[in-house]
């Protein structure tokens, strides 16, 4: 059917951009996202586990009047 | 040589529309082309080039997909678990529930942070949408919606408005008032318009435009203070579920997700979708990026979590466990994008460890399915909704 030729003719088109793009080979991604984590590792909270008094959310200590 | 063409009648079914008439044989290029009549006159009209048919259409698009997973195969050299078996395992995390925010009437469908780190927003079945003090449990605002099913809601960057969006087709933007007495409902502004069910929404980098994503298939850019749409985004081929905004400054692309299965990754400013994964087996649920901006996560009914690399243009790793059967309803990364927090229908959180696709820890404590789980700005602290009326932050 004439409509179906259109759809066709845009997946087409869709597919010749997505088969024309740049990628780079998955050993290198992933080395790359390896070294985000790695990097940004200590200052990430949940991940290390923030004493009770940095992390507001954590239960204090108990305060006695002074 | 001649290239004449022949035309001899036989009577059968068209090549094009399949309806049995006298056909019209031609030769193209050597090719023979089976049209009845009147698609012999649509084939001019709409120009196709020489000897294009449906079938010939078909093939090319074949072709071209087969071609596309050849080239992504090719790079497909190692998987990330294996680049981080040097990595050192993660020692068991001590997270556990600090608080739990109660109020909601039924189920709490969506939440987001404020980027005061301290304030959320949450929507809730009951029509409801409040703002909460995390710290204090305190709550600031509440809003009453015209619907029941609020499923999207999102805090503006400037903390001064939030935007929610459900079952009502639209999605509305409140600003906030330190006034206690004024009446929030009625300053409410509708700003997107979709004519299905609105599943997600989020500010750009700014107050002044919002994204929406909707059960009509399609995401949409707007103008919050016009209301005017200024992109539309078409190319899922059912209900979108889920969207995410590339977390560069200067980025314009996001990526959305939906029951039909594929990841889209959109241009903002053209509309056009720039990469599509297609690899889970059921609905995607919700997609989030990595922190890096070059990475997303997805999480689907189909039990599993995906990772995808947009610059390899693949699914890098997948999350699941034969213990683990029921849907995954939303994902969210860590500061560092080491730790990938999953809520399941099963009531739990799990906790992958990204880079060596292994389950790191369970959260337990939600007493029904949880819709959704976000990281805080700073990375202290999780919070997750639930179809239980509550939220709790776990830090």
């Amino acid at each position: 059917m004439a409509a179906n030729i259109v759809t066709m003719k845009k997946i087409i088109q869709q597919l010749r951009l997505e088969a024309s793009i740049n990628r780079v080979k998955v050993s290198q991604a992933a080395t790359d996202l390896q070294q985000f984590c790695l990097q940004n590792a200590q200052h990430d909270p949940l991940l290390t586990g923030m004493s009770s008094s940095n992390n507001p959310f954590r239960p204090q200590k108990v305060c006695s009047f002074l | 040589m001649c290239d004449q063409t022949f035309m001899a009648a036989t009577f059968g079914p068209c090549d094009s529309c399949g309806k049995a008439s006298p056909l019209m044989n031609i030769y193209i290029k050597s090719e023979a082309i089976n049209y009845c009549s009147f698609c012999v006159e649509m084939m001019a009209c709409q120009q196709l080039q020489k000897g294009e048919t449906l079938q010939s259409l078909k093939k090319e698009s074949d072709s071209l997909k087969k071609k596309l997973e050849e080239e992504r195969g090719k790079l497909n050299d190692v998987e990330l678990h294996q680049v981080a078996e040097k990595v050192e395992v993660l020692s068991s995390l001590s997270i556990k529930t600090r608080r739990v925010l109660k109020g909601h009437g039924n189920k709490v469908l969506c939440v987001d942070w404020c980027k005061d780190k301290r304030r959320l927003v949450s929507s809730s079945q009951d029509g409801k949408a409040i703002v909460w003090d995390a710290f204090t449990l305190n709550k600031e605002h509440g809003v009453t919606l015209p619907c029941t099913w609020v499923m999207a809601c999102a805090y503006a960057p400037s903390g001064c408005a939030v935007a929610c969006g459900g079952l009502d087709n639209k999605c509305s933007v409140v600003p906030l008032s330190l006034d206690k007495n004024e009446n929030l409902a009625a300053k409410k502004k509708s700003v997107a318009m979709h004519t299905n069910y609105v599943s997600g929404c989020t500010f750009t980098n700014s107050d002044m435009q919002l994204l929406t994503s909707s059960g009509d298939g399609t995401c949409a850019l707007w103008d919050v203070e016009s209301g005017q749409l200024l992109q539309s985004f078409h190319g899922h081929t059912a209900d979108v579920l889920s969207l995410d905004l590339a977390p560069s400054e200067t980025g314009n692309t996001f990526v959305s997700g939906g029951c039909d299965m594929k990841a889209n990754v959109w241009d903002m400013r053209s509309g056009q979708n720039i990469q599509s994964f297609e690899s889970h087996e059921s609905d995607i649920n919700c997609v989030r990026y990595y922190p890096s901006g070059d990475a997303f996560a997805s999480a689907s009914d189909d039990a599993t979590c995906r990772f995808y690399d947009l610059r390899a243009d693949r699914e890098v790793a997948v999350y699941q466990k034969d213990s683990v059967i029921f849907g995954a309803s939303s994902v969210d990364f860590s500061l560092s994008g080491r730790l990938l927090f999953a809520g399941y229908n099963d009531y739990t959180i799990n906790v992958w460890d990204v880079l060596k696709g292994t389950r790191v820890s369970i959260l337990f404590g939600h007493e029904n399915r949880v819709s959704r789980v976000r990281v805080s700005p700073d990375g202290t602290a999780l919070c997750s909704a639930s179809w239980d009326n509550t939220l709790r932050i776990w830090a």
